[in-house]
């Protein structure tokens, strides 16, 4: 929407460059996307093949970025890791947005006690550190990637909630707004057609930062053996499977994944400022 | 009486105003009638107006009733409060452009009460509202119903408004500052549009009643019927409008018409000294007392009442010939009379 209303307000000038971090840092990220569908056609080995002759083989023809303890090809495995370190946090952030946004919203519209109430749970929430919370969830309902990104869904639920309320607050005031209610418009028709629609440019470019976050946490708790397991590939988990080779003099392993989670993360945070600083202009 | 507001009083939580919103305001809007509504900003107009739909400040406390149609508007319950928003009464606003989603096409804005409220399909909406765009005289409806608010001037837009505001066929219009903040041009289109629909509703035999809601008297008395006049949230006077033109009878009436040049006589305007009274001043007696230029020292201690005069009862029922003020001085003189 921003991109249209400023391409009809400056149509001669066209629309002003974007910085060169921003281009490579998405260039990357489209890449990585591009190589997680595409992981099939690229990747030189199956992940999964054992080939323990090469063992823990450093860069090789055969073998561009080594291989770990099993003689697992790596760039094949983090050519696979990338789907679900990917489409993990994808999940986790979608059902972080549906309670925030709705919680979020429903305390700005409603106010009152709601909103006490609301506002109340999220402050608990935030004096609550997140990862001991999902390290709790997890205690209770088991291991495993779904209860991860359940777990850590909950426990971004807040932050958004809290970022939606204020959004809420702003736009609920806006005499647009008003004019519905006078329409004699239902609370839960305008919320639902006209408020969350008219924030979700604001909220879009939030949650692309809040991507890389969730992106780290769920690789932290694979690492720590919460999340994904063996035989799942995934970044977070490879670490961890890649730390005991390091004693032995073998850093790829471990280097290897944890440096393409850093990466991605890196990219996503770039990207992410940039794109709620576009989204959120304009209102 | 289509509108018939009894004493309402509106007052904010304590703490939050030394003294009510609106203060014991009694006003009547019959069908086919156009009422004017004038005072200064924060006099209570707009509250007045909101009132009728319930829309009332957050925490306020109400006393006194606000019948439309029949039914009281503060004691309706949910369902039937969103019908009576839906239906019987539409609001238009000072700044149009604010009033519309900015990200949703005019024919959204339209089509949306028309499918929503009147059942329509969604065919027949994009038609009617079609038809009604040209009926509000745009050109190009069409084109109109795809374009988005920024596209459009404001008074194209309120004129957008003013049709998604006929569109459910209300009984009553609340025209809050409709013309304000058009140029002096739109603002005389826009008027002969309402004048025009008014009209129109009379001849079909089912009057539109109208609270025209404006800070420009002389316009209030050239385009109304019968006008109120507000200070610090109460009624201070209303007459038919042409006789509260010639013969205002509260000090403030007059010295807000002494605000406003003429062409007629060269006398330079005269505005009234002081300011107006906000929220957080409370009063004893009569609240345009520090500003009067007859104020007695008795006026201190007057509790303000609405004096009947010229043969009406005072009340503002119906289209009668006199009106009231709530000055001491007028009460005096009417006693002596009597």
């Amino acid at each position: 929407m921003t991109t249209v209303t400023a391409g009809a307000l400056a149509p001669v000038r066209g629309r002003a460059r974007r910085p060169v971090p921003v281009m490579i840092a998405g260039g990357f990220l489209a890449l990585v996307v591009v190589a997680a569908v595409c992981a099939p056609l690229i990747a030189p080995h199956a992940p999964d093949a054992v080939d323990l002759s090469a063992s823990l083989a450093g860069t090789t023809s055969q073998h561009p970025l080594g291989t770990d303890a099993s003689g697992q090809d790596l760039l094949s495995r983090v050519l696979y890791g990338a789907r679900s370190s990917l489409l993990a946090p994808l999940a986790l952030l979608a059902l972080a947005a549906l309670l925030g946004v709705t919680m979020g919203t429903v305390a700005a519209w409603r106010g009152g006690w709601v909103d006490t109430l609301l506002s109340r749970v999220t402050d608990v929430m935030y004096a609550f550190p997140g990862l001991l919370f999902v390290v709790l969830v997890i205690a209770v309902f088991g291991d495993g990637l779904t209860t991860s990104i359940i777990a850590l869904g909950l426990a971004y639920a807040p932050t958004i909630a809290r970022y939606t309320r204020s959004l809420a607050l702003a736009e609920r005031s806006k005499p647009y707004i008003d004019a519905y209610r006078v329409q004699g418009m239902s609370g839960t028709r305008i919320c639902v057609r006209h408020l969350v629609p008219n924030l979700a440019g604001a909220i879009v470019g939030y949650l692309v930062v809040l991507f890389g976050e969730g992106l780290m946490s769920l690789a932290t708790l694979s690492y720590l053996g919460f999340g994904a397991g063996s035989p799942s590939i995934d970044w977070g988990l490879m670490v961890q499977e890649g730390q005991d080779a390091v004693v032995q003099g073998a850093l790829l392993p471990a280097l290897v994944p944890g440096t393409a989670i850093a990466a991605v993360v890196v990219a996503f945070n770039i990207v992410g400022v940039r794109v709620s600083d576009r989204l959120g202009k304009g209102r | 009486m289509l509108l018939d507001i009894e004493d309402l009083t509106i007052e904010l939580p304590p703490g939050a105003a030394a003294r009510p919103m609106l203060a014991e305001v009694s006003l009547g809007v019959g069908r086919g009638e156009v009422v004017g509504l004038v005072g200064e900003s924060g006099s209570g107009k707009s509250t007045t107006a909101r009132a009728v739909l319930r829309m009332l400040p957050e925490g306020a406390r109400t006393s006194g009733s606000v019948w439309v149609d029949g039914e009281d508007v503060l004691a309706m319950d949910p369902a039937r409060l969103r019908r009576h928003r839906s239906r019987t009464v539409s609001m238009i606003f000072q700044d149009p452009r604010s009033a519309m989603n900015p990200v949703r096409r005019i024919g959204d804005f339209l089509t949306d009460p028309l499918t929503r409220v009147l059942g329509l399909s969604r065919r027949d909406a994009v038609a009617k509202a079609t038809e009604l765009l040209a009926s509000v005289g745009l050109s190009d409806p069409e084109r109109r119903m795809r374009q988005r608010p920024h596209e459009l001037s404001g008074g194209m837009l309120q004129r957008v408004v003013i049709a998604a505001a006929l569109s459910t066929e209300p009984d009553l219009l609340l025209a809050d500052e409709a013309t304000s903040a058009l140029d002096a041009t739109t603002q005389a289109e826009v008027l002969a549009l309402l004048r025009g629909v008014q009209e129109e509703r009379r001849r079909a035999g089912s009057g539109l009643g109208t609270l025209f809601i404006t800070h420009d008297l002389p316009l209030a008395a050239a385009y109304c019927d019968r006008v109120y006049v507000m200070y610090a949230g109460r009624v201070v006077e209303q007459q038919p409008a042409r006789r509260l033109f010639a013969d205002p009878k509260h000090p403030y009436t007059r010295g807000l018409l002494e605000c406003s040049p003429s062409l007629e006589d060269d006398r330079e305007p005269r505005p009234i000294p002081g300011r107006p009274p906000s929220l957080s001043d409370a009063f004893t007696g009569c609240p345009f007392l520090p500003r009067c230029a007859r104020a007695e020292a008795e006026c201190e201690s007057w509790a303000p009442v609405a004096v009947p005069f010229g043969g009406g009862d005072g009340d503002g029922d119906g289209p009668e010939e006199g009106g009231s003020a709530a000055c001491r001085r007028l009460e005096l003189v009417s006693r002596s009379s009597a």
